[in-house]
């Protein structure tokens, strides 16, 4: 069975675990850099990325999980996870992973009284897509490489880029899994070409 | 595009999961907080234990405080309202504070109402000691819930008897029949739909964070390792001797509760923890747990 991690230093863990489990998946709560090396991909998920970014330091996380994604195995960050994955965060010197052919910007919808619930087409998904952004931050540009996957209001909230998927929202907080399932099909043929090369 | 709703009021607690939320009263703290890997930061004119200390009446902090902070940090910013003061309230949503407190560490404004918190954008964390208070709060549009504890005493006693019987409460009622539902209501003084939902989803609707009390990294431990989603520090942090450093490790041991090892380590030499108070040396009428209906 195809195993996915859940980055479970902070945030709304819970959720993707039951998200990659209703998409057929194995979940995995990964709490040590150690146990990345059994996992076919990884979910960095929602919540503070200022507070995500001190532990994966302390905790010598930054570098396993570069070494991870450069591997060839997907990773797909939610929200807070998509800054993490960013290469460019706009206002900062260094992004944090810096994986992902993206800048984005912080909260840039605003402040929690903003945030909102919005339908989305998400090209390769959904389209019909109720999508939760919560003090959201979005992508700025995109690469030549990277897949601009869903707009909302002019702004991009969802690309893929290689092995690398992100969005602006909270696939996590509600009951459609199509999001999750695309990422667990990403894993599961990035698992099957591993094998082979 | 839909602002306000449960989900977006509701999820924005969600992502504060397995986090700290710190107290401070300006903007050095704040930042502090921030760097400490706080999930959030409650602006206040005083911390609990000097609000206890200075006694009469404890309102909504100068906006002045709550601007600072705000600005200060990257982080959600919390402040807190009095209870049933609907004008605080609307007074620091319009500031664009990310989550308000109805707090009973501020001396309640109606002595009757709460808020009709189902009314604000901004969403809402409340306090409670039961399943009645947390499903009233529920009922009237809270979106996060946390134990009371007894704030500013640095005594654990009181957050862990909230959060073992809320717990214990939704586990029972997890286990009851729905046609003993009502009478469970009537018996809590609880809104009936909102414990159908509780029954049907096998769990509170909103997450519940401890909060009053938690002085060191073992007693957030605790809390976490007795069901709560986060926990909220108080006086704890910025009362302590070595602030950024209890503030590190009150947000490791938040994260890793189970690792005793870690928790042992964090813990050495951090210096004098605020000093604590006994809950039976306080006068009925001066414990703020009391306070909310």
């Amino acid at each position: 069975m195809t195993k996915i991690g859940v980055l479970g230093l902070q945030g709304a863990v819970r959720e993707h675990v039951r998200s990659i489990e209703e998409s057929g998946a194995e979940a995995v709560v990964v709490k040590w850099p150690e146990q990345l090396d059994e996992l076919d991909g990884l979910i960095l998920p929602g919540g503070e990325s200022t507070t995500m970014r001190r532990l994966m330091d302390r905790y010598g996380f930054m570098e396993p999980l570069r070494a991870f994604g450069e591997s060839g195995r997907p990773m797909f960050g939610t929200c807070a996870g998509l800054i993490l994955l960013a290469g460019e965060v706009a206002g900062y010197d260094e992004p944090h992973l810096g994986l992902m052919d993206i800048k984005v910007e912080r909260n840039s919808f605003g402040r929690q009284k903003e945030s909102f619930e919005a339908n989305l087409v998400i090209k390769g998904v959904a389209d019909d897509y109720n999508a939760v952004f919560i003090r959201a931050p979005h992508i700025v540009s995109a690469g030549e490489r990277t897949e601009i996957l869903a707009e909302c209001d002019g702004r991009i909230v969802a690309a893929r880029n290689g092995q690398y998927l992100g969005c602006s929202f909270h696939p996590e907080l509600t009951d459609d899994h199509r999001i999750t399932a695309y990422f667990v099909k990403m894993a599961e043929q990035a698992k099957a070409s591993l094998a082979h090369s | 595009m839909n602002t306000g709703t449960d989900r977006v009021k509701r999820g924005m607690a969600e992502m504060q999961k397995g986090g700290v939320i710190m107290d401070v009263v300006n903007a050095e703290q704040a930042k502090i907080a921030e760097e400490a890997g706080a999930v959030a930061v409650m602006a206040l004119e005083r911390v609990p234990s000097d609000i206890r200390k200075a006694g009469g009446v404890a309102r909504m902090a100068d906006p002045r405080i709550v601007e600072e902070v705000m600005n200060a940090v990257t982080i959600p910013v919390m402040a807190k309202a009095r209870i049933g003061h609907i004008v605080e309230a609307r007074v620091l949503e319009a500031m664009g504070v990310d989550y308000l407190d109805e707090s009973e560490v501020l001396t309640p404004a109606d002595e009757e109402y709460h808020l009709l918190k189902s009314d604000f954008t901004v969403p809402f964390v409340c306090g409670c000691r039961d399943i009645g208070e947390a499903a009233r709060r529920i009922g009237e549009g809270a979106s996060m819930l946390r134990t009371k504890g007894e704030p500013g005493t640095g005594n654990i006693v009181e957050a862990v008897r909230h959060m073992r019987k809320v717990n214990a409460q939704v586990r029972k009622l997890v286990h009851m029949n729905e046609d003993e539902i009502m009478t469970e209501a009537k018996i809590h003084g609880a809104p009936f739909e909102v414990l159908m939902q509780i029954k049907k989803e096998g769990r509170l609707p909103v997450v519940n964070f401890a909060a009053g009390g938690i002085a060191t990294p073992a007693d957030a431990a605790l809390m976490m390792e007795l069901g709560a989603d986060g926990v909220f520090v108080g006086s704890g942090i910025f009362k302590s001797e070595n602030p950024a450093k209890f503030a590190r490790a009150i947000v490791e041991a938040t994260t890793h509760y189970q690792d005793y090892k870690l928790i042992a380590e964090l813990s050495k030499e951090l210096g004098e923890p605020m000093k604590g108070l006994e809950i039976a040396g306080i006068a009925a009428a001066d414990r703020m747990q009391e306070r909310g209906w």
